[in-house]
C-alpha cells in the first residue's frame, strides 16, 4: 500500500511546488501557479481533446457491440459459442504489447493511416470485454422467462427490448462503460502502436518525462488524469454492488 | 346440423426432439373450451415441452396446434391469444405491480385511465385489492404468484397455461390457492391449461386430465376415471397409490396371469381365524411395516406367497398405539373382486369375479 500510494502522494504534492525542473524535497515553497500555467499550455488541451474523443467514441463501440456479443453468445447454441466467447475476452488478458504490434502491422498492411479511428479501434478491443462481461453476467443472472412473459404478453422483439431487457441491463451497461471509459482514458500501450504521431493525454505525459519543461504542468495532469479514471471506476463499483443485492 | 364447436386447443400429431432426446412423441389431444385441463407427469415426460409449444416459446418439429380452429403453429408467442402464469412467475422486477399486471394493456396502447380501471379489477379478482404501488421483490411467494396470474388474465386470453404455478408454495399454501385457482377459473370462465408433477393437484382442480409419460400421452379422462381406471400399469401407480398384482398371485386371485391393480383403500384387514365375507378375494400375510398418518394408517403387508401389498385403512376406531401394536402381527387380506383393474391392455376395465 505504501509502494503504491505514497509515490502518488508525491506526484499530487510536486503539482505545487515552486520548483521549475529539479524537484527536491520538501518543496521549497507551494503554489497553485502550475494550474494556471495548465490551462494556457495549448498541447495539453489537444492531448485532453483528444483523449476524451476517443475515450467516448470507444466506449459507444464497446457498449453496442458488447451488448450484441453477450446477447448473441447468452442466447444462442451455436457452434464454436466457447471459442467465440473466449476470442472477445482475450484481448484484455493478451500483453497490450502484442496487441500492440498486432494491430500496428494490420493497420500496415492495409494501408490505413494512423488516424483517430486507429485509435478508436484499438482501444475498442479491449473496451468491448469490459461491457461484454458485465452485460452477460446480467443476461445470466435475470434469466430468459422475463423475456419470455413480456412476448407471451403481446410485446414484440423491439418492445421486449425497449421495456424489459433494457432495464434489466441498464446498469451493467453504464457499470461496464464506465469501466471501459477509464481504461481507455489511460491506456498507453496500444495507444502507442495506433497512434502514429497523435498525442493522447497518457502519451504527451510520457513524452514529457523525456524533455521536461515546467515540469510540473506534467503533476497538475496526472492529478486530473486520477479524477477522471477513478471516479467512473468509483462509480461503476457502487452499480454494480447495489444491484447485486 | 351444425358442427361442434372447435376445441380451444387441438395438438395435432406433434412430435418435438432436443438432439437425441425425444421431448414430445406424436402427441395429439383436444381441449374443450372452458375447460379446467392438466397435463400431468414426471419430469422429463413432455408436458412442460408441450406447454411451451402452446405458448409459442418453442415449435414442433411436426405436427400442428390450433387455437380454436386457427392454426397457429408458426406464430409467434406475441401474436397469440394464449397467456402464461410461469413456474418463476417472471414478474418484471424494475416496474411495480400495477404496472406488471398492465404490462400487456401497455403494449395494446390502452389508455391509462383504462388500465388503471383494470389493473383494480384484477387485483380484487386475485384478493390483493390496492397493492399496485409495491414492487415484486416486496411480495411473499404467494402474492407473487396472484400477481403473475393477474397479469396474464387481464387480457382476457382465450387459453391460460400455467407452468407449475404453485410448486414454489408450501403445502398449506398450495392447497389454499388450488381452491381459488379453481374458483377463478369458474368466475373468468377461460380455458386453463395447467401444468403439474402432483397428482393430487390435479385431481383437485381438473375436470380433465392428460397423464404423460417419456413425451406419450398415456391416457386422459376425468380425475375419477383416471383414479378408477387407470389404462396402464404407469398410470395406475402415478395417480394415486396402487398395489399391482401379477403372476401366480393373480392366477389364483382371477384365473388369469394377466396385471391388475387394486387401490390400498379397497383393502381391509382382518384376524386370520375371521373367515372372509362370501366372494370377496382372501389372502394371507404378515404386517411388515405401519405408517401412523393421522387421519388413515398406512400398512405394508408381505403376502405368504411371496410379495408386497400397502392397505390403508381410516383411523376410525382406531388410536395411534392400537395401529402401531399390528406391527408383526398374521392378519388376513379381503377385498371385493369389482375393484380389481386390469391395467396391462389400456383398458381400464373392471375384471370379472374370478371363476
Amino acid at each position: 500500500m505504501l509502494f503504491l500510494h505514497a509515490p502518488i502522494a508525491v506526484i499530487f504534492l510536486y503539482a505545487f511546488t515552486t520548483d521549475d525542473a529539479i524537484f527536491s524535497f520538501p518543496p521549497p515553497g507551494l503554489t497553485v501557479d502550475w494550474f494556471r500555467v495548465t490551462l494556457n499550455r495549448a498541447d495539453v488541451w489537444q492531448a485532453l481533446g483528444l483523449s476524451l474523443r476517443v475515450a467516448l467514441v470507444a466506449t459507444l463501440v464497446a457498449i453496442l457491440l458488447g451488448t450484441l456479443a453477450a446477447a448473441a453468445v447468452y442466447r444462442g447454441k451455436f457452434f464454436g459459442r466457447e471459442a467465440i466467447s473466449f476470442a472477445l475476452v482475450l484481448p484484455i488478458a493478451l500483453p497490450g504489447i502484442v496487441s500492440g504490434i498486432a494491430l500496428r502491422s494490420a493497420i500496415g498492411i492495409i494501408n490505413v493511416p494512423f488516424s483517430f479511428w486507429t485509435i478508436v479501434i484499438g482501444h475498442a478491443t479491449f473496451c468491448m470485454v469490459v461491457v461484454f462481461n458485465n452485460v452477460l453476467a446480467r443476461f445470466r443472472r435475470t434469466g430468459r422467462s422475463q423475456i419470455e412473459a413480456s412476448m407471451d404478453l403481446g410485446g414484440n422483439p423491439f418492445q421486449t427490448f425497449r421495456y424489459v431487457v433494457l432495464p434489466a441491463i441498464a446498469t451493467a451497461l453504464l457499470a461496464g462503460g464506465m469501466l471501459a471509459f477509464a481504461l481507455s482514458f489511460d491506456e498507453i500501450v496500444v495507444t502507442t502502436f495506433t497512434a502514429g504521431q497523435q498525442q493522447t493525454l497518457p502519451i504527451w505525459m510520457f513524452s514529457q518525462l523525456t524533455k521536461p519543461r515546467q515540469r510540473p504542468v506534467t503533476n497538475v495532469v496526472a492529478v486530473f488524469v486520477v479524477a477522471l479514471t477513478t471516479i467512473p471506476i468509483l462509480l461503476a463499483n457502487r452499480l454494480t454492488e447495489r444491484t447485486v443485492e | 346440423m351444425t358442427e361442434p364447436p372447435a376445441p380451444a386447443i387441438r395438438l395435432d400429431h406433434v412430435s418435438r426432439s432436443f438432439g437425441e432426446v425425444t421431448a414430445v412423441d406424436n402427441v395429439s389431444l383436444d381441449i374443450l373450451d372452458g375447460e379446467f385441463f392438466t397435463l400431468l407427469g414426471p419430469s422429463g415426460s413432455g408436458k412442460t415441452t408441450c406447454l411451451r409449444i402452446i405458448a409459442g416459446f418453442d415449435q414442433p418439429d411436426a405436427g400442428r396446434v390450433l387455437l380454436h380452429g386457427a392454426d397457429v403453429t408458426q406464430l409467434p408467442p406475441y401474436e397469440r391469444e394464449v397467456n402464461t402464469v410461469f413456474q418463476d412467475y417472471a414478474l418484471f422486477p424494475h416496474m411495480e405491480v400495477g404496472a406488471n399486471i398492465a404490462y400487456g394493456l401497455m403494449i395494446r396502447s390502452v389508455a391509462k385511465p383504462e388500465r388503471v380501471r383494470r389493473v383494480a379489477e384484477m387485483l380484487d379478482l386475485v384478493r390483493m385489492p390496492g397493492l399496485e404501488s409495491r414492487r415484486p421483490s416486496q411480495l411473499s411467494g404467494g402474492q407473487r404468484q396472484r400477481v403473475a396470474l393477474a397479469r396474464a388474465l387481464i387480457l382476457h386470453p382465450r387459453v391460460l397455461l400455467l407452468d407449475e404455478p404453485l410448486g414454489a408454495l408450501d403445502l398449506k399454501l398450495r392447497q389454499q390457492m388450488q381452491v381459488e385457482l379453481k374458483a377463478i377459473q369458474q368466475q373468468v370462465g377461460i380455458t386453463f391449461i395447467y401444468v403439474t408433477h402432483d397428482q393430487e393437484e390435479a385431481l383437485t382442480m381438473s375436470d380433465r386430465v392428460a397423464v404423460f409419460n417419456v413425451g406419450r400421452v398415456i391416457q386422459i379422462g376425468s380425475p375419477a376415471e383416471l383414479y378408477e381406471h387407470p389404462a396402464s400399469p404407469f398410470v395406475a401407480g402415478f395417480v394415486g397409490v396402487s398395489n399391482l398384482i401379477s403372476g401366480e398371485l393373480a392366477q389364483r386371485i382371477t384365473g388369469s396371469a394377466e396385471t391388475f391393480s387394486v387401490r390400498p383403500e379397497k383393502i381391509s384387514l382382518q384376524a386370520v381365524e375371521q373367515p372372509s365375507p362370501d366372494g370377496h378375494v382372501s389372502v394371507k400375510g404378515s404386517v411388515r411395516d405401519v405408517v401412523y398418518l393421522g387421519v388413515h394408517t398406512r400398512y405394508l403387508i408381505e403376502l405368504e406367497g411371496g410379495g408386497d401389498l400397502t392397505v390403508v385403512e381410516q383411523n376410525r376406531d382406531t388410536t395411534s398405539m392400537d395401529v402401531m401394536s399390528a406391527r408383526g402381527r398374521q392378519v388376513r387380506l379381503v377385498w371385493d373382486p369389482k375393484h380389481n383393474r386390469r391395467v396391462s391392455d389400456g383398458g381400464g376395465a373392471a375384471l370379472d369375479p374370478a371363476g
